[in-house]
């Protein structure tokens, strides 16, 4: 039998590994609208808020899922409030929510009777066992919603992320936006915290989009590229801690962080080898080619060059380059 | 030559106008009106209330005390936001995510189109348009990351367009913008007088803008000093007093430290073009 249906002959891997299509699917979309945003790192304290529902259901013998959904919504509604609000004060606020979070559920958890630390380091970085089948039918109807909702909102959540001033000026409900986000970014959180963990999912939000940033010049390109790595390491990361005996949180997220080396590597000796061959137009070319410009158009394959003194000039991202 | 307020329907009209942060009103009783079709430059040292008056305008400041009224009305829904484009003052554009010239001027569209906020052929159309207005379109599919400040600040541009606005307010477009931006700027412009669109842009330097500028408006700590043509403001008449009275405010160690104030000073030469030729 070949490994892979080595795999899925087990129910407890099968649901790992639907979850895990799940989150690696959501985790990036939602992510990079956070990172466009430049709070890359909002998704761990999310995390945080999240291990105190955790704990308090653990403690009360609810479903820890829903009382994880319930800190976490509350926590990242908070958060957004208290960022909208003010700067310095707010930053002060985040850190006491976030370590207030964190430092409460481990509390609690070590309080309930099944609170033992093999548990707390599921929860923390991740296990493929521990997906029940209430959970994933859970996840399943939470990771749909937030991909809808994101894709119905993207257009909204791309002009806000970009210039929320501008977006405001235009009549975008700006807050309205930005705490949808959040909400958005702990349902993430919570669909995540079987396979990836709360300490970790923040990685699956920020790495994918990482890594299509090094390959991609265009907002939609790098979304789907964001996607598919996502969904490439969510998945081969559960696999591999199968067999290798390791969490599956950690265990993705090692691997995403390898792929972003590589990526970043590759990429930067790719962009020497062009540059090499790439030779810029006179340093301050402050005259722009265009149509009756002056200076004769030239067809050369997918692009028109401007005979300038000699040279043949041809726009490249904001200079010119010599053909 | 000056068009004066009485040539048209009013298409901005501030009375008894207070504006501010908080409670605290930095614009204070100021009335003006501004006609269809001029192009009325928003002067006057740092500190003196520019920005604050404009973002009022746009419902971006507190509107204190008065009645602003654009088109005719208050600016409170999303159509008539719509109807005005908005350039903020800014030196780059975009968040930390790659993002195409396309794709920001698209998210100037948003305001005209559905609650689902897709672009249809024609939106797109409008796009391309606002794009080749600002002599950007070889650059349409470039990440703006690649892009010299001033294609950026024309990428700003080209968004504001995308909402087709009957009215543009531009805060600063031609600060530290290389000599091409500023010259391209300065065909946008005027290409937009041709179409009658309104404009009100707060300027340190009216410099490239010269030969559009239809009205200069003079704010002096909070209120309106000047209000006429261009030629005959303080501004137009004496360059290098003003800025030199600028550069006094600047000492002020509570004012805005003003990078562009020094340079403006020296190249104060922008009033040596024959002004009455306009």
């Amino acid at each position: 039998m070949t490994p892979v249906l080595e795999l899925l002959q087990y129910d407890f891997m099968r649901r790992a590994l639907v979850a895990g299509l799940l989150v690696g699917l959501a985790a990036p979309v939602v992510g990079i609208f956070l990172l466009q945003r430049r709070l890359a790192l909002i998704g761990d304290g999310m995390g945080h808020v999240a291990l105190a529902g955790v704990a308090a259901g653990v403690l009360t013998g609810a479903a820890p899922v829903w009382t994880a959904l319930a800190a976490a919504v509350a926590g990242a509604i908070a958060i957004e409030l208290i960022r909208a609000r003010g700067r310095t004060s707010g930053d002060v606020a985040l850190a006491v929510l976030f370590y207030g979070g964190i430092a409460g559920g481990v509390v609690l958890i070590s309080l309930s009777p099944q609170g033992t630390p093999a548990n707390l380091n599921a929860y923390l970085f991740g296990a493929i066992t521990t997906t029940s089948g209430s959970d994933l039918v859970t996840f399943a109807v939470l990771a749909v919603a937030v991909l809808v909702v994101t894709a119905v909102l993207a257009p909204r959540l791309f002009a806000v992320a970009n210039d929320p001033e501008y977006a405001r000026a235009v009549g975008l409900p700006v807050l309205g936006l930005n705490l949808t986000l959040a909400v958005l970014t702990a349902v993430t959180v919570v669909v995540s915290m079987r396979v990836v963990g709360l300490l970790l999912i923040s990685a699956l939000m920020i790495l994918p989009n990482a890594i299509a940033q090094r390959l991609c010049h265009s907002f939609r390109a790098s979304l789907a590229v964001a996607m598919v790595v996502g969904v490439l390491v969510s998945v081969t990361g559960i696999g591999t801690s199968f067999y290798a005996g390791t969490p599956s949180g950690g265990t993705i997220v090692v691997l995403a962080v390898a792929v972003f080396v590589a990526v970043s590597v590759l990429s930067a000796a790719l962009e020497r080898t062009a540059r090499r061959r790439h030779q810029v137009a006179e340093g301050h070319h402050e005259h722009e080619h265009a149509e009756g410009c002056g200076h004769p158009a030239v067809a050369h394959g997918d692009h028109v060059d401007y005979v300038h003194e000699g040279h043949r000039h041809a726009v490249h991202g904001g200079h010119y380059d010599e053909h | 030559m000056p068009v004066t307020a009485a040539a048209g329907p009013p298409v901005v009209r501030l009375s008894g106008v207070s504006i501010g942060y908080g409670d605290r009103a930095v614009v204070r009783d100021v009335d003006l009106t501004v006609a269809d079709g001029e192009v009325v430059a928003v002067m006057g040292a740092n500190g003196s209330g520019k920005t604050t008056l404009v973002r009022g305008l746009l419902g971006l400041a507190t509107v204190l005390a008065g009645d602003v009224e654009v088109l005719g009305r208050p600016l409170r829904t999303r159509q008539d936001r719509a109807r005005v484009g908005y350039v903020p003052q800014r030196h780059t554009v975009g968040g930390a995510v790659a993002s195409t010239v396309r794709e920001v001027v698209a998210s100037g569209r948003l305001a005209r189109v559905g609650w689902l906020g897709r672009l249809g052929a024609r939106d797109r159309e409008v796009v391309q348009r606002a794009i080749e207005a600002v002599d950007l379109s070889p650059m349409a599919g470039s990440d703006i990351a690649e892009l010299s400040g001033g294609q950026q600040r024309r990428v700003l541009i080209a968004r504001a367009l995308a909402a087709e606005p009957e009215v543009l307010v531009m805060d600063e477009p031609t600060a530290g913008v290389d000599l091409a931006s500023q010259q391209a700027l300065a065909r946008t412009v005027g290409r937009l007088t041709e179409r009658g669109v309104t404009m009100l842009i707060v300027t340190h330097e009216v410099g490239p803008l010269i030969d559009v500028v239809t009205r200069a408006i003079v704010l002096r700590d909070g209120s309106i000093a000047y209000d006429g043509p261009l030629a005959t403001s303080p501004v137009g008449q004496d360059a290098g007093e003003h800025h030199l009275h600028e550069a006094g405010d600047c000492a002020d160690p509570h004012a805005d430290v003003d990078p562009d104030a020094g340079r403006a000073a020296a190249r104060g030469a922008w009033l040596g073009s024959p002004v009455e030729d306009r």
